[in-house]
């Protein structure tokens, strides 16, 4: 059942790209509340999906692989709907739905098979610190869309030749108030991930810390958050110099939910 | 003797870039150029437009190419070289100068078509130039000949009804560096027309405060009072960067009144809020590298063409339109031209019958003494009458189009025939 709803929100999150990448081009509003309708519609069936999967599984479903990204991608959509809720950014939906759909690909393509927890992870930890660090990490993809944006859009204004974006894409402003509203939303949460992530692995393995890779590379995305927000909260520092931190950042937690993974082996691995 | 050719020569935003134009632009104002022409015998009428986009000069001479020179020579002697003038400057004559002028005056040759500030321009030009007596017969006709083409392409098409002007194109590119501009404040720096425009488009947008400095302070005081703001004097120009978002800048000075790193210093006391500049001022005011700095946006005159041509498709239809009366007026005043050169001829005719008639009826009435007032005002009329009688063949086949004949060989037959050129024709007259 789970695994219906799966395959039915990514072919619906298809559509709304399908339709806000029509809007994109053609600017015609109509369109983008189509795509923004089908967007949330795409997003209660993958809340519903999740759901299900819960109680197919019997845990909290962000243990493998498949189950992560979901729940990043996830997080990603419920992230830009709060946004969205307080503040219009033009065209953000057209970036964030893409990247939804790349994170849903990838989950696609990853085994969809629901394997048994080991003992160690059978604690309410795993709900409180893995969706606090994956919410955290859908405010971070925003921050990085944001800036995305910004750069194009900022490069576009100081050139002075004005392409596809200058007319598409929001004001300097707006998208500077995303960047700001992600870092200080994000930011506290991945600190909590990280605090509970370390309560728990006292519980789990005796000690808070281990200098496990992903726990090490955890460490290394906060700091270049903590450097972004500094600069940005203390000296100042805002617009392109903010953007580029953002987009920096969030590789490091790219890094740090697959590069680990595969690339560096140790005892925070995926169930598998 | 033949008509006087009429000459224009000038530099647009088109043909020229800012860097040359800069060099060009009188900035001083018109009397002192219109005076230097003045002393060459060469050009019979002339007149002089400055705006930020154009330099333009119109005259009226025998000897285009010498007049060319000199007129070169007198107002731009220095800033280029022979080579360079011939490369920028256009030069139109006759048919083709009074359509480059009614395209300017229609704002189709404007870097934004249909904006309504260069008819301003050009009348002010022409005040001065008539109040020099620089202008005569036919410069006087044909301006203002182009002012009522304006007005005509104006009523009857649309190309003025979405005009943008310059100051649109900045209120447009403040929102998309800024978002909502409620709560930003301006700065006029130097207080001319175009700034007070922009400022007037960007209170429209919600901007909280205006604030004007200028070189004189009483200027400053009165346009700050338009719009409710503040003016400050040039030296605090520095100190107010602190506090505004949005410079429009457009003295008449000379060199650059604001340097990199100036701005540089001042964005660290703002924390980097962003500052847009403007800069409308021929010769530039503020230093291009300016933008350069992160969070800092700097757009020249030029610049801002490239956002005005984004939506300029609609009003080039239009544009089409308004081309079609303007050669339409071209045709006319092109036969008022032409029978221009009639008119000396005319003029000539019509003397020496009225002195011959006059002449003999005199001879006539000297032995008739004792002519009542009453019977004076008769023969006066009389003269009249017979010099229409028999100047209105003569006349008809001057004026009338004659396609066989050209009015030069026109004109011609009719001096042959009464002998206009052979000097004193009283003596040979019978």
């Amino acid at each position: 059942m789970s695994f219906l709803l799966f395959q039915a929100s990514v072919a619906v999150y298809l559509f709304s790209v399908a339709a806000y990448l029509v809007f994109f081009l053609t600017k015609k509003t109509t369109v983008r509340r189509i795509g923004r309708w089908i967007f949330f519609a795409a997003f209660l069936l993958h809340t519903v999906n999740i759901i299900f999967r819960y109680f197919e599984a019997g845990h909290t479903p962000i243990t493998s692989h498949h189950e992560t990204v979901s729940f990043f991608a996830w997080s990603l959509g419920c992230c830009y709907l709060s946004f969205r809720w307080r503040y219009t950014v033009k065209n953000l939906g057209t970036f964030v739905s893409i990247l939804v759909m790349a994170l849903m690909l990838v989950a696609t393509f990853s085994s969809r098979e629901i394997l048994p927890l080991p003992p160690a992870l059978q604690s309410w930890w795993l709900p409180v610190h893995a969706s606090i660090a994956l919410i955290a990490d859908g405010f971070l993809a925003l921050a990085a869309i944001g800036g995305i944006m910004y750069l194009l859009q900022e490069r576009e204004i100081k050139t002075k030749r004005f392409g596809l974006f200058y007319s598409r894409l929001p004001s300097l402003e707006a998208l500077d108030k995303l960047n700001h509203h992600c870092l200080s939303v994000g930011f506290p949460l991945l600190t909590l991930g990280l605090i509970t992530g370390s309560i728990w692995a006292k519980q789990a393995w005796g000690a808070y810390w281990h200098w496990d890779p992903k726990e090490t590379w955890s460490l290394v995305t906060w700091f270049l958050y903590a450097a972004a927000v500094h600069q940005r909260f203390t000296v100042g520092w805002r617009g392109r110099r903010v953007a580029i931190l953002s987009i920096i950042g969030f590789l490091a937690v790219l890094f740090t939910l697959w590069g680990v993974s595969f690339l560096l082996k140790g005892v925070h691995t995926y169930v598998s | 003797m033949s008509r006087d050719t009429i000459v224009l020569l000038g530099v647009n935003h088109k043909t020229t870039p800012l860097a040359i134009r800069e060099k060009l632009a009188l900035s001083a104002g018109y009397d002192e150029p219109l005076l230097a022409l003045g002393q060459l015998e060469e050009l019979r009428e002339y007149y002089l437009l400055s705006t930020c986009n154009r330099v333009e000069i119109l005259f009226t001479c025998q000897n285009v190419e010498q007049a060319r020179t000199r007129v070169l020579e007198q107002l731009f002697a220095g800033t280029l070289s022979k080579e360079e003038f011939d490369q920028h400057i256009y030069q139109y004559l006759d048919g083709q100068a009074v359509e480059h002028l009614f395209l300017v005056a229609a704002s189709l040759d404007s870097m934004i078509v249909g904006e309504a500030q260069i008819l301003g321009q050009l009348k002010e030009a022409y005040r001065h130039a008539s109040r020099n007596g620089c202008s005569g017969f036919v410069l006087n006709k044909l301006l203002h000949k182009s002012f009522s083409v304006a007005k005509r392409v104006r009523t009857e098409t649309r190309i003025g009804a979405s005009a943008v002007s310059i100051s649109y194109a900045a209120v447009e590119l403040a929102r998309k560096i800024f978002g909502d501009l409620a709560g930003k404040k301006v700065m006029l720096v130097g207080a001319g027309e175009m700034a007070e425009l922009a400022a007037e488009h960007l209170l429209g947008q919600g901007v909280t405060e205006v604030i004007v400095a200028n070189r004189t302070l009483q200027r400053a005081i009165n346009l700050a009072r338009c719009f409710n703001g503040r003016a400050v004097s040039l030296e605090e120009l520095l100190d107010q960067l602190q506090h505004v978002d949005i410079i429009i800048s457009s003295t008449g000075a000379p060199d650059l009144i604001l340097h990199k790193k100036d701005v540089r210093s001042v964005m660290r006391e703002r924390r980097n809020r962003p500052l847009f500049f403007i800069d409308i001022a021929v010769p530039r005011d503020l230093d291009p590298a300016i933008n350069e700095l992160d969070n800092v946006y700097l757009y020249d005159i030029d610049d801002l063409h490239n956002v005005v041509e984004m939506n300029k498709s609609e009003r080039d239809k239009e544009a089409v339109k308004a081309q079609r009366i303007i050669a339409e007026e071209k045709l006319k005043f092109g036969k008022w031209l032409l029978n221009m050169e009639s008119t000396p001829t005319i003029i000539q005719l019509r003397t020496m019958v009225e002195e011959l008639v006059r002449g003999e009826v005199e001879k006539t009435m000297g032995r008739l003494e004792g002519l009542s007032e009453h019977d004076q005002e008769r023969t006066e009329k009389l003269v009249a009458a017979i010099t229409g009688k028999m100047l209105y063949r003569p006349l008809h086949y001057l004026k009338n189009e004659n396609h066989c004949i050209s009015l030069p060989d026109r004109i011609n037959t009719v001096r042959t025939l009464f002998q206009l050129d052979n000097g004193n024709h009283e003596q040979d007259a019978p």
